[in-house]
């Protein structure tokens, strides 16, 4: 009965940490999951073997906890395997008092039955402890791995290359924080654990079935392969309906998502009709798989209960003939018989495991994978010193020498790009809709790397430098405005860590965004929501503004800042800008060709390459593609002449 | 909760027929216990025999037995047996008569057996009474005289009945066991005397009640696979029909009802949520049922055993409630903290995804790690409480269900000493008993589950519930426009969202006629897009009324209406397909020149014609295999190719570089001769040469004229066209 015990109370505490796991998982990436996840062919890791040795040098660590753990397991096993047998004593020797008091010859010895069912309490006391005493340490062992593989994760993230992150989608990198590492965690202890008890407890089980009685212990096993054929047949026909299902499931809920995020334009061309029509088609086949694939899945339980039945039958019967015989006792036969009972449940579970095992592995992999990923080195010997304690603060001179670069060793996008900005000139680089502008910014950042030639800052070939004091000194505001969740004063201060509240509020005017903010709930210690989302665009990027402008960095880079706010806030936004270049080289991408007029020099890209820089009046001098760019911004002015 | 039981109405007789079968299942379970531990007492301790009424007997114990009876049981007795040749007496009687001869068989045995034991049965023993007595001294007349004494001795029932009363007082309480078990010995003794093989008698009762066992087992799976095909049937059954309904009604949900659920929730309503209560549903049919049905059959079976534990059962299910709620007390408030903190992991990770170049850019690496250690170690130390706590659940239960079969055992040898019960139905018992503990742990884990899929089920009636805001009249005027020109009037339209406490837009009026290009300019949330949305009808007018060649929008059928449109959102949406099935959307009957027009027109055809299907290339789901200018000119030729008398631009051009945008406006121009433009539009540029530029300032008509008359008059488009054009454009574009 034990064994039982624990499979519904293990999967109702299974459910519990599953479900949680469920909804705190991220919906990023959202993998599919049917209501029978356990019958479904598991993901498979590529390389079982060497995912499983790295995973174990990282338990290594835990090693003798590890050991303690199997210890306690087992012999919480093998305490509850005795149990049962000890429990046939008494009952014999109850049974044995009856028969004796009905005869006459004797009664109930209560002393010796006392004494049996003491210590049986006492073994089942035992057993309960260690069990308990090995959870404990197993989910130590597992938090503090999850924790650390967190902890690695989130430090790699800052070491990873930028060409890593503009490959994948934050939900990849954000799934492998939480899912891999929570299947991670909660799988690993529970597959170890579950390895251990479940082969304790096979090989304990027939232990103890021989020593009852080696002819019942043979009929009981006749019964596994049975169960085992039976079983492999219901999985065999069942997973192809699993399959079916999971397709259908997806397809339908790709459906429902195209369809109601494009729910205006299925109105507007009257395509409801159709929309409902094929959606009922894929629900149709949906339910068609779906009941069949839960039926046969269902099926697997009544049908090992019923050979379990049978072996119980078997046991029954055989072992009260053997009682007869005087070959067994009587209490022997209900031991037995929950020893069968518990029998098929370990093997079972071994079958388990070795899935638990794979997706363990699947998920170790893919949090291997992602740590092992090359990184970009973060310092340099010998670096250039360019911050403010060693005296030594930019200039602001850049310098791109025969630049030659692409994102693709063979595929060349900037051929041969040569251009001297002087300290506190602004640079322009305009083009058209992916024409590549960001890549010069993403160089002189060094979040890539030129093929051949060089970018020099203040004479300094910019790989001479430590990558986060290059980057130190430039400020950014981007397009996309990345606030995080904290107080407005947080958010800006985040531009120099160790600025005094009155410095932020100085950085907030001169940003313009000073007034907005107090009028604010809370002012500067207002919290900002998720994404920001209780802040207009445009303020938030007064905020970023902010940010840039406390930082005081010698060299600025402005990407499309004003592309998202409409005009009024755009006024704002550029004079809050004409602030902040005051004095400082500055990158401006823009898509406005109007808010560039002004700079020094213009880069036009095009195609990924820059095909002509100059100011804007020699550009247009030109007649070139900036002129054009420029002029077919009013359209109207000559038609014919843009043809 | 009650929701999802709503939901099975739907497939009652389904449910009703589940019912009964698990009815017959449970009756099956509960069946086999009883069989063990018939098993144990009768095939092993009583060696076969079942009860008092022997099936074969000798002539004498006949006559010797009848005469020990009284008048209304010798009656019964000769109707129950047979004499045949060799002058035995074989029992041809039917079950019933059986169980009543058994009652009577007793007593009249015990006597005779104790006269025979005086006659030197010395195999059986002395028989011994409860206090030690010797029971055979009771009546020494008859004592010494074997069968033979009591032969020819007619008593009459009174003298019987004061005989077992006589002999009743004697035995004490435990005398009934004493008279089953002394009966069973002398029937085997009978048996012995015939000359029957004892040991046949005992396997074919073993096989018996094996082969018993087994059609129970049999029965109990066939039920079981049954219940699981009529679950899975009406779980399935009712996923398809909660899909089919909330997509269809969402299909017919106005612009309003999205936006106040949102389409995010919408779809976690139609997928994650139906998917929740399908699984419950086929969850409670097979197992929610089930337990009460088997905990009830438990309790009657246990009572019927008159063992007198039933306080046990009660002790260990409020043990193991009380584990249950005390786990539940002590880890519930951790487990919704620990939800929180998960969700703060997510987060702080995603903030520093998506800050990547910002935190690089500023060199915050260590502070962004900080921040994440932070949430990582709270986790944690939540983590591991919460399994600490869940941790000791399993080991606590086990070890209290075992307690009660080692507590079940003691009571029960206290009991068989008293002769309450006998071994096998003490092992009965402890099936039950698990059986009724577990049936109750199931309930309470449901108890957990349902609420959740209660909240799902409420989550998607909330959806169903809903009615669509815009609806088609009774009576529509479609047929009121025939050759339609498209000319579109706003007539003094106010419109205010639902709930807003102020209008987004305020009486407007103008008119926007065929072959004229009408253009909506404004900051952003003066009312732009809402006005372009009152259109189609994705939401209706609060105020005022928009018609088209004179008749209200609201007097046509919203299909008649939309058929007239062509109208190209902000952002533009790709269907799964390919591109000619997204170009041909407007409507089956476009041919594929007309297409290809179209994709010319939009300056689509360039890149249709570089894939390698050209028109048959697959687009994703969302178009997230074309770029984002791709996609806005095929939004934009999917609503040309539809050749609409209105065009709808929601600042449809953005997305495109100026030169693809003025190429495109002109291509458009062109083609589009008499239909109705009207664009919606931030940059200036793009409307530039309007027939008519409409301001929008805070949901009301700033200004209303040709580029050069708003620059002349109205300031707010001064204001817009300072910030977008250089002195010199300004100058230009007015001297134009």
């Amino acid at each position: 009965m034990s064994e039982e015990q624990k499979k519904s109370t293990g999967s109702g505490e299974g459910k519990i940490g599953q479900n949680t796991s469920l909804a705190g998982g991220s919906k990023a990436v959202r993998r599919p999951h049917g209501p029978h996840g356990g019958m479904m062919p598991g993901e498979k890791a590529k390389d079982f073997k060497g995912t499983f040795t790295k995973l174990m040098t990282y338990i290594g660590k835990y090693k003798i906890a590890l050991i303690a753990v199997m210890i306690f397991a087992a012999g919480s096993t093998v305490f509850n395997i005795i149990g049962p047998k000890v429990l046939a004593k008494a009952t014999t020797e109850l049974f044995n008092g009856m028969m004796a008091k009905f005869a006459g010859t004797g009664g109930i010895n209560f002393g010796r039955i006392g004494e049996i069912l003491l210590f049986l309490l006492g073994l089942y006391a035992l057993s309960a402890l260690l069990s308990f005493i090995q959870g404990l340490v197993m989910t130590e062992i597992s938090q503090k791995l999850c924790f650390r593989f967190r902890r690695e994760i989130s430090e790699k993230i800052n070491r990873l290359p930028m060409a890593y992150f503009e490959s994948r989608t934050v939900g990849e990198v954000l799934s492998r924080i939480t899912n891999d590492v929570d299947t991670l965690g909660q799988s690993l202890g529970q597959s170890i654990t579950t390895l251990i008890t479940s082969v304790a407890t096979i090989v304990g089980i027939l232990i103890m079935m021989l020593s009852i009685s080696p002819v019942m212990t043979l009929i009981a096993l006749v019964i596994l392969p049975v169960s085992g054929g039976l079983i492999s047949v219901v999985i065999k026909h069942s997973q192809k309906y699993f399959t079916a299902q999971q397709t259908y499931l997806g397809k339908i809920n790709g459906q429902i998502e195209e369809v109601y995020s494009g729910q205006n334009i299925i109105k507007a061309f009257n395509r409801e009709e159709a929309s409902l029509a094929e959606f009922g088609e894929t629900n149709q086949i949906l339910y068609q798989s779906a009941w069949k694939s839960q039926f046969i899945s269902g099926m697997m339980q009544p049908i090992m209960s019923f050979v379990s039945n049978l072996g119980y039958v078997a046991v029954a019967v055989s072992g009260s003939m053997l009682a007869i015989k005087g070959v067994i006792e009587v209490g022997e036969i209900q031991a037995f018989i929950q020893y069968v009972k518990n029998f098929t449940q370990p093997i079972t579970q071994v079958a388990q495991v070795s899935n638990m095992f794979q997706s363990t592995a699947a998920a170790a992999e893919r949090v291997f994978e992602f740590l092992e990923e090359p990184e970009e080195d973060v310092t340099v010997a010998g670096a250039v010193q360019a911050d403010q304690e060693s005296g030594r603060q930019m200039k602001g001179a850049v310098e791109f020498d025969h630049v030659r670069f692409g994102y693709q060793p063979e595929k060349t996008i900037i051929h041969d790009f040569s251009c001297q900005v002087k300290p506190g000139q602004m640079v322009a680089i305009v083009g058209p809709t992916g024409a590549g502008k960001t890549t010069m910014v993403k160089l002189l950042m060094r979040f890539y790397d030129v093929s051949s030639g060089a970018i020099r800052v203040d004479g300094n070939d910019v790989r001479n430098f430590n990558r986060s004091q290059l980057r130190e000194n430039f400020g950014m505001v981007l397009q996309d405005t990345w606030l995080f969740h904290g107080t407005i004063m947080e958010n800006i201060r985040y531009g120099r860590l160790d600025a005094t509240d009155e410095e932020v509020i100085a950085a907030a005017k001169a940003a313009h965004v000073h007034r907005f903010i107090q009028t604010l709930p809370g002012g500067y210690q207002m919290e900002l929501g998720e994404d920001a989302s209780n802040v207009s665009q445009g303020q938030k990027q007064l905020l970023t503004i902010a940010r840039a402008i406390l930082a005081d960095n010698p060299i600025l880079i402005l990407d499309e800042a004003t592309s998202s706010v409409d005009t009024r806030t755009e006024i704002r936004i550029q004079k809050a800008m004409k602030n902040l270049m005051k004095g400082r080289t500055s990158f401006v991408i823009a898509h406005r060709l109007s808010t560039i007029r002004d700079a020094d020099v213009i880069l036009v890209m095009r195609d990924g390459d820059i095909v002509e820089q100059g100011s804007h009046d020699e550009l247009m001098a030109k007649g070139g593609f900036y002129e054009e760019l420029y002029n077919s911004q009013f359209e109207g002015q000559d038609a014919a002449e843009i043809a | 909760m009650l929701k999802i039981f709503k939901y099975l109405k739907e497939s009652k007789w389904s449910v009703l027929a589940i019912i009964v079968l698990l009815v017959i299942q449970a009756y099956c379970d509960l069946a086999l216990p009883q069989y063990t531990a018939d098993i144990v007492d009768v095939g092993i301790g009583q060696k076969g025999i079942e009860n008092a009424v022997p099936q074969r007997m000798r002539e004498e114990t006949y006559d010797a037995l009848r005469m020990l009876m009284t008048q209304e049981e010798r009656e019964l007795l000769s109707s129950a047996y047979e004499q045949v040749e060799d002058g035995t007496y074989t029992l041809c009687a039917g079950k019933e008569t059986i169980e009543k001869l058994n009652e009577s068989m007793g007593i009249p045995i015990l006597i005779l057996s104790m006269a025979e034991g005086g006659g030197g049965m010395s195999e059986s023993g002395t028989f011994q009474s409860a206090d030690g007595s010797e029971a055979g001294s009771f009546d020494s007349a008859k004592a010494g005289g074997g069968i033979a004494a009591i032969e020819g001795m007619q008593l009459s029932d009174s003298h019987v009945l004061a005989l077992r009363e006589q002999i009743l007082e004697k035995l004490g309480d435990s005398g009934e066991t004493l008279i089953t078990q002394r009966a069973l010995l002398f029937v085997q003794e009978e048996y012995e005397r015939l000359g029957m093989d004892l040991g046949k008698i005992q396997r074919n009762y073993l096989y018996a009640t094996g082969g018993m066992m087994l059609v129970y087992s049999v029965v109990m799976t066939a039920t079981a696979i049954l219940v699981g095909l009529l679950a899975a049937r009406i779980g399935a059954k009712l996923g398809l029909n909660l899909r089919e309904r909330v997509f269809t009604k969402v299909v017919s949900f106005s612009h309003a009802e999205m936006e106040q659920f949102s389409t995010a929730s919408l779809i976690t309503r139609s997928t994650n949520d139906i998917q929740q209560v399908q699984m419950v549903v086929v969850m409670m049919l097979r197992m929610v049922v089930y337990a009460p049905i088997i905990g009830i059959g438990g309790v009657v079976k246990v009572l019927r055993t008159r063992t007198g534990m039933g306080w046990v059962i009660v002790v260990a299910v409020a043990m193991i409630l009380a584990l249950v709620g005390i786990l539940m007390v002590v880890a519930m408030p951790k487990f919704k903290k620990m939800q929180t903190l998960v969700d703060r992991l997510n987060l702080v990770s995603r903030e520093i995804l998506t800050g990547v170049p910002v935190i690089r850019a500023f060199s915050r690496e260590k502070f962004e790690e900080e921040r994440f250690d932070r949430a990582n170690r709270d986790l944690m130390r939540t983590q591991l409480f919460t399994n600490r706590v869940m941790n000791i659940m399993m080991p606590v239960m086990m070890l209290i269900m075992n307690g009660i079969s080692i507590m079940i055992v003691w009571f029960g040898a206290k009991g068989i000493e008293l002769g309450n019960l006998m071994v096998g139905d003490m092992l009965a018992f402890i099936t039950y008993t698990m059986q009724i503990v577990m049936s109750f742990l199931m309930l309470t884990m449901i108890s957990v589950m349902l609420p959740r899929a209660g909240v799902a089920a409420g989550r998607i009636e909330e959806v169903i519930g809903t009615s669509a805001g815009i609806t088609d009249k009774e009576q529509v005027k479609d047929e009121k426009l025939k050759d339609v020109k498209g000319v579109v009037t706003f007539e003094n339209v106010s419109f205010r969202y639902p709930g807003a406490d102020e209008d987004a837009l305020q009486n407007l009026t103008f008119t926007a006629g065929p072959g004229e290009t009408t253009a909506i300019i404004g900051s952003t949330g003066c009312g732009k897009s809402t006005l372009l949305n009152l259109i189609p009808r994705f939401y209706d007018v609060t105020g005022g009324s928009i018609t088209i060649d004179g008749v209200d929008i609201r007097d046509l059928s919203q299909h008649k209406l939309r058929s007239l449109l062509g109208y190209v959102p902000q952002k533009a949406v790709l269907f799964s397909g390919d591109i000619s099935s997204n170009l041909k959307f407007g409507g089956d009957d476009i041919s594929d020149s007309r297409m290809m027009e179209a994709a010319e027109i939009a300056q689509a055809t360039e890149f249709i014609e570089e894939k390698q299907e050209k028109y048959h290339s697959e687009i994703a789901q969302g178009g997230t295999n074309v770029s984002g200018g791709q996609k806005q000119r095929l939004s934009i030729a999917r609503a040309i190719a539809k050749s609409p008398k209105v065009f709808l631009f929601d600042d449809s051009f953005s997305a495109l570089d100026y030169k693809t945008d003025v190429t495109l406006r002109r291509a458009l121009r062109k083609k589009t001769g008499d239909a109705t433009v009207i664009i919606v539009a931030q940059r200036i540029s793009t409307i530039l040469h309007a027939d008519r530029i409409i301001v929008l300032d805070e949901g009301k008509i700033a200004g209303m004229g040709t580029h050069e008359e708003l620059l002349r008059d109205c300031e707010a488009y001064r204001e817009i066209a300072r910030s977008q054009l250089s002195e010199a454009e300004l100058k230009g574009g007015a001297a134009v």
